[in-house]
């Protein structure tokens, strides 16, 4: 499968040429270069998947593991340390693939109507073309330092794509908060990866030298946990989770890709890659994992129910989210599926529904934004006798996520609910509690975009009208896939295939529903959705008020998002800046530069001491050239 | 019986006198002049030490013929700047020359 | 005392003069002048030590060349009028003379406490041209270990730079 390989080259050369040549070239053109070397990734994506899938199985059940293309780019020392740059085939980066070239692509599309006309629309092309590539980079890495490599590649796109309106002092702001805060978390990866190098004398993901490190090692789940750190800063968990909702401030359709549905669920990817390690090695980890990300789908379902911005209500439902998927893989205690194990494949199948609806609300949004260009819920309501296709949508897509049966959502997060009984029966009613706040906040959301009182004097010189036809194709592929992809048989492996790809000891796992927890899940779901309809459906909505006038203090905790952000900038501003940093900054002007300031005065004074000589009188010159000649022959002959 | 220290002596006597003028003049046609002096005191060196210590060889011999050739060339190149540069400054004095200094 | 040790002492005695006179006069025409007996002069010792053809080449190129190409150029530009000494300060001559002075003692002590060996059978004046045209011809164009092909070739291109570069830098634009 060499033809993997052009996976990651034709994004990066379409950057390439958007990127030098894109000045020249049409937008219309731009947009075409880059949405068909995505659609041809797209087509190799499915290809490769196809053919991966169907390959015949290793004698033990699972899929191979398949290297098409390998190359040692760094060697270290001679003990056999290297980086090396490759492409890595199997179940997850198959499935990652999928994920990351079919989002990109519906998202390549929208632009076309989204950034219709923009400034910068090639540049806005170049730099999505150079995002796919380091994700898809990332997620085919053989070995956990390309992956870092690619990793900070994402890091640097999502940096580019944020601050896309470079002109708006906002999304300047959200840009380096986004950077600096992944970065931070980075350094602790790094420092990770270092150690698992270092230690383990590799690189690789599990290799045999790995499994000869003792035991009771301390180094192995610290290396393991500061991946994670590393991990937890691109999937925006608590408490470095304050860039994602700045993050907004982007293009919605880079929302949809970067901040939705692919670079953010990277650290869950590294978390899965990392997985026989985790479970091998530090359990213990992985418990924490699993209470870190209860604890961010908690606190992120809470902030949700409150933003008025539709953008920040998806920035949070996503973080919550992604707390399921970190939940999901840290309630794993074995590599087992039936034992202790599922919660892997869950975390996996709730990934990859995730992405498709989670992009699609977002495309969503963009189209009502495009309509109304507002971010704000106060200017929508009652949107949906205006746009019938986005609500259709979007409302598919809030079922999804929802869990309501029989869309995607309903069995990827039944999966997690099964996963988190089985470990313990607090961490599964703790996230049955969270799911239905997700129901509510999503349906909240949905009722006060298209249904409630419509804002009849901003819609009185704007009409709202339905997106065209570029946008709205995308979403409805997409809500398509929401609806099917759940259960949809492929060919002999029966009813919802997935864990028969993908499960967390490689074997065909058939997954089946768990009747209590599912029909808990149902009503706890449908309860949300019926409060939050009895709630907000009505064009007034005295209860809403009511509710945040008696608790106006959370109300307003809330709304402030636990005032998070305030208390990082007391922590780097009154502590860090005023105690440290300046001290530092202090010593470098008068110390460090003082010394070379000094050094450069007295070169200078020096210089303007005895410039006199220099004079450009070549006869003065002869004369000391002279006088010198005579000296030495003096002294050679006295 | 002419010894080689008395052509010597005449030589070197050039030799002084030319770095004298060149030290002191102030017009660059001078200032030439002063260099023929001591190249001419050379050649007459390199003469007299063929002729009086080593009779049998030519190296000195010809040496002061291409040194005579090469100072030839070398006086109507500096004569052909000095020309140039009269032309542009009016002037062939040294202090004057000061167009391309620092 | 013979002839030729009385022809080598007028002859000294003028060139030594004529050479201080060079430097010391007011006139550029007239230092010029002087240069050419000098140069006449050189090429006298070069006769008297038998080197005809040195001497010859003397007389032509420099009293007859490079000399008319100074009076020339001297007349072109500043006229018969040098600059006046005085323009030096008074310091900076003596420093020169000083210097020169003390340079030719030195050179003047170590050439007279220097013992030369003076080679066996060096008469005063040899009765014929020491070294011929035809030797200098032969020498001149020999590739063997004595020749100067080598250098006569590299004298004619400089010769050549020189006549083209002469015309470059002198020509009227």
């Amino acid at each position: 499968m060499e033809y993997t390989l052009y996976i990651l080259l034709l994004p990066f050369l379409s950057f390439l040429l958007l990127g030098i040549c894109g000045k020249w070239f049409s937008h219309r053109l731009s947009g075409l270069i880059g949405t068909c070397s995505l659609l041809a990734v797209t087509a190799l994506s499915y290809l490769t998947a196809y053919e991966y899938f169907t390959m015949p199985r290793l004698a033990d059940g699972t899929f191979e593991r398949i290297v098409p293309f390998n190359a040692t780019w760094l060697p270290f020392f001679n003990e056999g340390l290297h980086f090396d740059i490759g492409i890595l085939l199997d179940p997850i980066s198959v499935m990652m693939l999928i994920v990351i070239s079919t989002v990109s692509l519906m998202v390549h599309i929208y632009s076309f109507g989204y950034m219709h006309g923009e400034r910068g629309f090639q540049r806005y092309y170049a730099f999505l073309s150079l995002f796919t590539m380091s994700m898809l980079g990332l997620v085919v890495a053989t070995n956990i330092f390309q992956m870092y490599l690619f990793w900070e590649l994402v890091g640097v796109s999502s940096y580019l794509l944020i601050g896309f309106y470079f002109t708006s002092p906002a999304a300047i702001a959200a840009s380096k908060k986004a950077f600096i805060v992944t970065r931070f978390a980075d350094m602790f990866f790094l420092i990770g990866i270092l150690l698992y190098g270092y230690y383990c004398g590799t690189f690789s993901f599990d290799s045999p030298e790995a499994m000869n490190i003792a035991q009771g090692g301390f180094i192995l789940p610290a290396a393991l946990g500061l991946m994670f750190i590393g991990g937890a800063g691109k999937s925006a968990m608590f408490p470095l989770h304050i860039w994602l909702p700045d993050a907004m401030e982007g293009p919605t359709p880079v929302s949809a890709l970067i901040h939705a549905a692919t670079m953010v669920v990277a650290g869950v990817y590294l978390v899965a890659r990392m997985f026989p390690l985790f479970i091998a090695y530090a359990p213990s980890t992985l418990h924490i994992v699993a209470w870190v990300g209860a604890f961010t789908a908690f606190y992120a379902a809470a902030v949700a129910c409150v933003q008025s911005d539709i953008k920040r209500v998806l920035a949070f439902s996503t973080i919550s989210q992604i707390g399921f998927m970190m939940v999901a893989l840290g309630v794993c205690t074995s590599t087992d599926p039936h034992e202790g194990g599922l919660g892997y494949m869950a975390s996996m199948f709730h990934l990859f529904t995730h992405a498709m609806f989670k992009a699609c609300l977002f495309l969503g949004a963009g189209c009502i934004i495009h309509a109304v260009h507002s971010n704000e819920m106060s200017a929508m309501g009652g949107l949906r006798k205006y746009m019938p296709i986005t609500h259709l949508t979007f409302g598919i897509s809030c079922l999804a996520i929802a869990g309501i049966p029989p869309f995607s959502g309903f069995f990827s997060k039944d999966e997690i609910l099964t996963a988190c009984f089985q470990y313990s029966p607090v961490m599964g009613w703790v996230m049955t509690i969270i799911a239905a706040m997700t129901a509510f906040y999503m349906f909240r959301l949905y009722y006060g975009i298209f249904w409630g009182t419509e804002n009849k004097e901003l819609h009185a010189h704007h009409t709202p009208h339905e997106a065209p036809l570029t946008m709205t194709i995308p979403i409805i592929i997409l809500a398509a896939i929401t609806c099917v992809c759940g259960w949809m048989p492929l060919g002999d492996t029966g009813f919802m295939p997935f864990g028969h790809f993908i499960s967390s000891d490689g074997l065909a796992y058939h997954i089946h529903l768990d009747p209590t927890v599912a029909v808990t899940s149902i009503i706890f779901a449908v309860a949300a959705i019926l409060l939050a309809t009895y709630i907000y459906a009505r064009d007034r909505q005295p209860i809403a008020d009511a509710l945040a006038d008696r608790f106006s203090s959370l109300h307003k905790w809330a709304y402030h998002r636990f005032y998070m952000d305030e208390v990082y900038q007391f922590v780097t501003h009154r502590i860090i800046f005023a105690h440290i940093s300046k001290p530092i900054a202090w010593f470098d002007r008068h110390v460090v530069d003082g010394f070379f300031n000094f050094l450069a005065w007295g070169t200078n004074s020096l210089s303007y001491a005895i410039r006199g000589f220099q004079s450009g009188r070549v006869q003065q010159y002869a004369w000391v050239f002279f006088v010198g000649v005579l000296i030495v022959i003096l002294i050679m002959v006295l | 019986m002419i010894h080689l220290e008395y052509y010597l002596i005449v030589s070197a006597v050039m030799m002084f006198a030319g770095i004298y003028g060149f030290l002191t003049r102030r017009s660059t046609l001078a200032i030439l002049l002063a260099i023929e002096l001591m190249l001419n005191a050379t050649d007459l060196n390199f003469a007299v030490f063929n002729r009086m210590l080593f009779p049998e060889g030519h190296e000195g011999y010809f040496f002061a013929l291409f040194s005579i050739a090469i100072s030839a060339a070398e006086s109507a190149i500096a004569i052909a700047i000095m020309i140039n540069i009269y032309r542009n400054v009016r002037s062939i004095q040294v202090k004057h020359l000061e167009k391309m200094k620092w | 005392m013979n002839a030729e040790l009385i022809i080598f002492l007028v002859l000294a005695l003028c060139v030594a003069v004529l050479s201080v006179m060079t430097v010391t006069t007011k006139s550029i025409i007239r230092a010029a002048t002087y240069l050419l007996f000098v140069l006449f002069g050189t090429a006298g010792f070069y006769f008297l030590m038998g080197y005809t053809f040195l001497g010859s080449v003397q007389v032509m190129v420099y009293a007859g060349g490079i000399i008319v190409l100074y009076v020339f150029s001297i007349l072109l530009t500043s006229g018969a009028k040098d600059d006046k000494l005085s323009t030096l300060t008074k310091g900076k001559i003596a420093a020169s003379l000083l210097s020169s002075l003390v340079g030719l003692g030195v050179v003047l002590f170590i050439l007279l406490t220097h013992q030369f060996k003076t080679a066996a059978g060096v008469t005063d004046t040899p009765s014929e041209s020491l070294i011929t045209i035809d030797t200098i011809g032969q020498f001149m164009l020999s590739t063997d270990k004595a020749g100067y092909l080598l250098p006569f070739e590299a004298v004619s291109v400089l010769l050549l730079a020189c006549i083209i570069g002469g015309l470059v830098i002198a020509r009227k634009r």
